[in-house]
């Protein structure tokens, strides 16, 4: 563990040649070759996601046609119109957007107050709490689907968003990582100065440290609620009515007409994709900082 | 971890606690507050399915019937299933041809953008991450209608060429090809971050100086970069084996919903195989029986990579450390 923690003022300095072979080697020019290996990488992300709006915004014919065309037409709204005709797609987005902004907001605050119990507090048992959690990372617990089932079937949350909403409000992930962030950022100094105040610790939580970690908090919930509002799995075992659908099941039932109207599934993927990617236009590059930050810098 | 902060060390320095006992109980208290939701949660729906699975594994188990007990019944029936050994079969060529492309091509971008003076590095990145943002439904619509036998962009070019169409969803191999091809799309630039987080982390005189003693690109990757990935690499092998090996959700909607994946079942998964017999045949035993062998099989094969990828360089990585 102690691998993870140090290595955070490492990239400053490894910026600054160090010697007249580092200089000459850094003034040295990136290759072309560079450029198209990455132009061609970032062309193989793009395109799939472009293309959906091309075929959404023109209908089937866009795929049937050939050569294909790659230039978006007029017709996206009639295709939206068309879905929200089809499926109560807006009542499916609606769920969408309370389960993963319930899970975003969840984890990047229960994963903050508990990153910060581990951090900063000292209580009985905490190392082996700890070690539990990690352990706990590598156990596949999705295979436990069907018992799974059985117990929210049990809690009577059966075709309900709670049993989407609860299960992924804290993850052992987001807790190691924000346990790394706050041990990283915060001084001991400082919370001793609060605590000698006489701030008790959930006092000294919510005034001191969690503003300071509140950006890896952020991107913690941007991750949450990425993750739940793609997922799939669990959304499709447990809902049973249209009206409780989140929007990647109601996709689902768009595509099974997909014979029909391939524009439409199109259009009804592509709108569920909007929210995202607005998202990542805002985020995109906190949400990469984050992600190389939760990597293991060896 | 050393300077950690105590009630009691305060305590000491600062008597007027003692007048506020009550409190000094709670904050004793608390810090197992702080913790407890995650392990509440991963209790109820993370241990407890999971022992629960291996406990239903050994009943015939009908949800709305009887729950009988029949001992190893399920695992032997399992071990003469023919379905079963093509799933894993299945599974298992589906993972390989999907992690090990990826991870290497993720070594491969990680080490190009993080050269020094490569412009809009940003701007790779993000985009990188796209497909990571993008969900696996709407994902599998597009690269279904991409790899359509009669209208899909592929087989159009395909046809270009010269060649027959391909109908992918029709043979094993190319329906794995295709499964394969859209895990790639996901995850590559996600493990390309995290690799490139690694690099980064490596001094640039490291390799400045072993550029200066005559060591090739080949050898600098060999003996500097390598060794410095070690525990990044072990990580994202172990992740991409727990997520690859439970593929669920490209299977099944590649092949229009369809729970066998394809009438000969050539593309049905593992998890695929366990959700059919579990919520499709209502046999909750029988699919119990097969998440205990998913289960098993993962841990194996886990484990097995571990042992593989930390052997990686090791002794360079001593040397360097």
């Amino acid at each position: 563990m102690s691998q993870t923690e140090s290595p955070r003022t490492a990239p400053t300095v490894t910026r600054r040649p160090s010697s007249k072979v580092a200089r000459a080697r850094q003034v040295q020019r990136v290759r072309p070759v560079t450029y198209v290996v990455l132009g061609l990488a970032t062309l193989a992300c793009v395109f799939p996601i472009y293309w959906m709006f091309v075929v959404s915004s023109v209908g089937s014919q866009a795929a049937s046609q050939m050569p294909p065309r790659v230039i978006p037409g007029g017709n996206f709204l009639n295709l939206l119109k068309l879905v929200f005709d089809t499926i109560p797609f807006l009542r499916s987005l609606a769920n969408s957007l309370v389960v993963a902004a319930c899970i975003g907001v969840g984890q990047a605050f229960l994963c903050s107050l508990a990153g910060f119990a581990f951090a900063k507090l000292t209580f009985k048992g905490r190392d082996v709490l700890f070690l539990l959690l990690v352990l706990t990372m590598t156990v596949p617990a999705q295979l436990g689907v069907i018992p799974q089932y059985l117990i929210i079937s049990k809690l009577g949350w059966v075709d309900t968003l709670q049993a989407l909403i609860v299960p992924g409000l804290v993850s052992a992930f987001g807790i190691f990582w924000m346990r790394q962030h706050i041990s990283a950022t915060i001084n001991d100094e400082l919370l001793q100065a609060a605590r000698m105040d006489g701030c008790n610790s959930w006092q000294i939580f919510t005034r001191i440290a969690f503003p300071v970690v509140r950006p890896a908090a952020a991107v913690l919930g941007l991750l949450g609620f990425v993750n739940s509002w793609n997922d799939f799995l669990w959304p499709f075992i447990v809902l049973k009515s249209p009206e409780h659908y989140t929007a990647q099941i109601a996709i689902k039932a768009l595509q099974s007409n997909m014979s029909i109207d391939l524009g439409l599934a199109m259009a009804g993927s592509f709108l569920v994709t909007v929210p995202l990617l607005v998202l990542f236009a805002f985020f995109g590059k906190q949400m990469v900082s984050g992600i190389m930050d939760g990597a293991f810098k060896g | 971890m050393s300077a950690t902060l105590t009630p009691g060390q305060v305590g000491a320095a600062a008597p007027t606690t003692s007048t506020r006992p009550v409190e000094s109980r709670w904050e004793r208290i608390a810090p197992y507050g702080y913790v407890a939701p995650f392990y509440l949660l991963f209790a109820v729906f993370g241990l407890m399915p999971l022992l629960f699975t291996f406990y239903v594994s050994l009943f015939d188990w009908n949800p709305i019937g009887a729950h009988t007990f029949v001992g190893l019944d399920n695992f032997r029936k399992l071990a003469d299933d023919p379905r079963f050994w093509n799933a894993f079969r299945n599974t298992f060529s589906i993972w390989l041809m999907s992690t090990v492309p990826q991870l290497l091509l993720a070594l491969v971008l990680a080490q190009v953008l993080n050269s020094a003076r490569l412009r809009f590095a940003n701007l790779f990145r993000m985009s990188m991450l796209l497909p990571y943002i993008t969900s696996v439904a709407a994902t599998t619509i597009v690269f279904a209608q991409l790899f359509d036998r009669d209208y899909g962009l592929l087989n159009w070019f395909i046809g270009l060429l010269g060649f027959q169409h391909i109908d992918f969803m029709s043979t094993a191999l190319s329906s794995h090809v295709l499964i394969s091809v859209m895990v790639i799309w996901r995850w590559f630039g996600y493990n390309t971050l995290l690799y490139l987080a690694s690099l980064q982390a490596v001094p640039r005189d490291l390799y400045e100086a072993a550029a200066v003693d005559g060591a090739g690109p080949v050898k600098q990757f060999r003996h500097i970069t390598l060794p410095a990935l070690r525990p990044v690499i072990v990580f994202t092998v172990i992740t991409s084996t727990i997520g690859g090996l439970q593929i669920f959700t490209e299977p099944l909607l590649l092949s229009g919903g369809l729970l066998t994946c394809g009438s000969a079942r050539q593309c049905q998964t593992l998890s695929l195989f366990l959700f059919e017999q579990g919520f499709g045949s209502f046999k909750f035993g029988y699919g119990s029986a097969i998440g205990v062998a998913l289960f098993v099989i993962i841990v194996v094969i886990a484990f097995v990579n571990y042992l593989l990828s930390s052997r990686l360089g090791n002794r360079e990585g001593k040397a360097v450390r």
